[in-house]
């Protein structure tokens, strides 16, 4: 117990401890969440009506960055699963890192649910034994499986930690089924937000097969994109040195997964187009715009461009092998999975309505600063969690440290 | 959360301790699930909501909570040949069942929608026309137009007159289905068929997740953006639980058969005020009834049955 609590002061110690550029950045960060929180009074004081959804289209960019995020948790299983599986020793030693990464992006999907419900004042409704629990409710299934996932990384990363801190040897007896379990558990989070918006078949424009491995693809590229990013900032601004086998083989990941996600969108877009039904008018008015509205098309296109661009660049030996250029790529390829996935394929689901009405959805002034806002506290969490990760693998972050220095 | 919610019931309660309002919210927060509720709760809960509304309204107001009636399963027929697009239901819906009639976007809310459909032109120019034009034998024709088909986005019409000459009309609110798509989404189990037919909404319980929304395929569910805008002298104060009585911000609604008139033997508002007699609601289980006869003399079709709702509401023609 008295481990625990040095524990918990020797990593918040290590935390507080920074530079000016530290506090620099966690103050523009906090400027943000302030941002947020200013919104989130807004909307549950005025209503939803201070953002740009309505009856017919009513989900937005709170219910897309759900979407995306969902992804980048489940794309830090692309650490995990080479690390165990195949015995990476490169992602062996970062693999914690992306069990951080994991925590972080549920907890944004979490606040964006909260963003997105028109009562979150009421979600203990939905919570046993006080409320009810629905089984046949996809929302419900989701819910269950992202607060899993939340506690199955929380465990494993920070068991990890602990015993890098104490210095005790990992209790593989129950560790390593544990880190198998969060692996498959990886799947189940994006398969079941995927189910969640192809069970409708309302609206045809999700109403696919093709939606839960679309999903998996697409996080397991834009998740290790960002992955990548991250490490290579890592490896600038801390004394961590992350092998470039790691990079290189998430590279290799990302590469393909976004090949598959490319061909997934080219074969959609044929099927759908070629017989050209009424289903397909979502994907129509994504793609040229229906009925003379066209507020999704530029997004589409560029996403298209972001793509595409990011993938030749990733096929290209001298910039994928190169550590200064392959961050453009990564940051090409997560910005346009972020539209793709998220406004390109939430909204047109809602346009037209299934009786006919063709509107459009633009995000208000309150819905960008919500979402930046949330996005700030991400990297705000993220920070935080890298840096204590870090300060243990170091070494700097070590039980009896302090009190030998004391001496 | 629950922690959360009691902190601003707690506030609610200190910053208005002598307000009836505040300690009626207080007990509104806290109630279950109203299918869940006994007898006894659900009388303590129609107290609360009834002291509220008259404070809120300044005129007395009845909440209903008559359950559903044994041996009733309540149908609804619309004869689309006479329907002449009139629109009074969809007014007469609104001024019955409390809806929000604000200026600002979502604040006016209406559960019946009148599609205007086209009845289309052929003319004997275009016979030959098609594409590909002068290459090779043609793919298809061009002499389509969009007979009995809604074009995109144009059901908000706004005639002089009705019925128009071009066109022919098709009413659809909640289609009350038999597997409604909405009541499976729900997380919350807020939604749900109530015996005699209808699927519901506990206003107090819904969580405005608009799942329900999302799965519906005839676009029958609103959700309050914003405090609904209800004047006090518009405001109709005989009301059910279940029904038309007034909501709050963030969840959300659709027609149920008037439950507040249905229940005591009187027809929905919309069948009252059409004045052509296209619309026809009874009890399925009655041979006897209107809907029945009309079930098995008339051709009849449901909206979207191939998504195997089976809806409660039929259209047909004579």
């Amino acid at each position: 117990m008295q481990k625990l609590f040095r524990f918990a002061t020797d990593y918040v110690g290590y935390i507080l401890k920074g530079g000016v550029r530290f506090y620099a950045w966690m103050g523009t960060l906090a400027l943000f969440i302030a941002g947020m929180l200013y919104v989130f009074y807004l909307q549950n004081t005025e209503g939803l009506i201070v953002t740009g959804m309505t009856s017919q289209i009513h989900e937005g960019l709170y219910f897309s960055n759900l979407v995306f995020l969902v992804g980048v948790a489940a794309g830090a299983v692309t650490i995990v699963f080479p690390a165990y599986v195949y015995h990476h020793e490169g992602m062996h030693k970062v693999s914690v890192l992306g069990e951080m990464l994991a925590i972080t992006a549920v907890i944004m999907v979490m606040m964006f649910v909260f963003a997105h419900m028109g009562r979150p004042d009421r979600l203990w409704h939905m919570i046993p034994p006080w409320g009810i629990y629905s089984l046949s409710s996809m929302l419900g299934w989701d819910v269950l499986v992202l607060t899993g996932y939340l506690i199955l990384n929380f465990v494993c990363g920070f068991y990890y930690l602990w015993c890098k801190y104490t210095g005790n040897p990992i209790n593989k007896k129950w560790f390593i089924p544990l880190v198998f379990i969060a692996i498959v558990w990886a799947l189940s989070i994006h398969t079941v937000t995927a189910f969640l918006i192809a069970t409708m078949p309302a609206r045809p424009m999700w109403a696919h097969t093709v939606m839960p491995i679309r999903f998996i693809a697409t996080a397991f590229a834009a998740g290790p994109a960002l992955i990548i990013i991250i490490f290579l900032i890592i490896r600038k601004t801390t004394r961590f040195w992350i092998d470039d086998s790691a990079i290189k083989l998430l590279t290799t990941i990302v590469t393909w997964c976004l090949g598959i996600a490319l061909f997934l969108t080219l074969s959609e877009i044929v099927i759908e187009l070629y017989a050209r039904t009424e289903h397909a008018n979502g994907l129509y008015y994504l793609m040229f715009g229906l009925h003379g509205l066209t507020g999704l098309v530029p997004w589409f296109w560029s996403a298209v461009v972001l793509m595409i661009g990011a993938f030749i660049l990733f096929l290209t030996p001298s910039v994928r092998n190169n550590m200064t250029l392959l961050p453009i790529a990564c940051a090409m390829a997560f910005a346009g999975i972020w539209i793709e996935k998220g406004m390109g394929l939430i909204v047109p689901g809602f346009i037209p309505t299934p009786i006919g009405e063709v509107t459009e959805y633009y995000p208000t002034f309150v819905e960008w600063l919500m979402t930046l806002g949330i996005w700030a506290f991400g990297f705000f969490v993220l920070t935080i969690l890298l840096k204590g990760a870090i300060g243990i693998l170091l070494g700097d972050i070590k039980f009896g440290a302090q009190a030998a220095t004391a001496k | 959360m629950l922690s959360l919610s009691s902190l601003m019931g707690t506030a609610a309660l200190m910053t208005h301790s002598d307000d009836a309002h505040a300690a009626a919210e207080w007990g509104e927060h806290f109630q279950k699930n109203y299918r869940l509720m006994t007898e006894q709760e659900k009388i303590e809960a129609r107290d609360r909501l009834q002291r509220r509304y008259s404070a809120e309204y300044g005129k007395p107001v009845s909440v209903d909570i008559t359950g559903a009636q044994p041996g009733v399963l309540m149908g609804y027929a619309l004869n689309i040949r006479k329907c002449i697009g009139c629109r009074r239901c969809v007014h007469a819906c609104v001024a019955e069942n409390n809806q929000s009639r604000g200026t600002r976007p979502g604040e006016k809310i209406e559960w019946i929608q009148v599609l205007r459909m086209e009845r289309g032109k052929f003319e004997k120019e275009k016979m030959e026309h098609g594409y590909p034009e002068g290459l090779g034998i043609q793919v298809g024709g061009n002499a389509y137009t969009p007979a009995g088909q809604v074009l995109e986005g144009q059901f908000r019409y706004t005639p002089e007159a009705v019925p128009e000459k071009d066109a022919t009309y098709m009413p659809i609110a909640c289609m009350q289905c038999e597997k409604p798509p909405c009541v499976k989404v729900c997380p919350v189990r807020t939604t749900y068929r109530e015996g005699d037919g209808p699927v519901v909404i506990d206003y107090n319980w819904c969580i405005g997740c608009r799942m329900c929304m999302g799965a519906c395929p005839y676009w029958a569910r609103r959700i309050n953006v914003t405090t609904p805008v209800l004047p006090k002298e518009e405001m109709n104060p005989v009301t059910h639980y279940l029904g038309n009585r007034p909501r709050m911000r963030g969840v959300v609604e659709k027609c149920h058969w008037c439950l507040q008139r249905t229940r005591q033997g009187r027809y929905p508002a919309c069948v009252e005020v059409c004045p052509v007699g296209a619309r026809k609601f009874g009890n399925l289980l009655d041979p006897e009834s209107e809907v029945s006869k009309v079930l098995e003399r008339k051709n009849v079709f449901r909206l979207k049955s191939e998504l195997n709702t089976f809806p409660k509401f039929f259209y047909f023609y004579d």
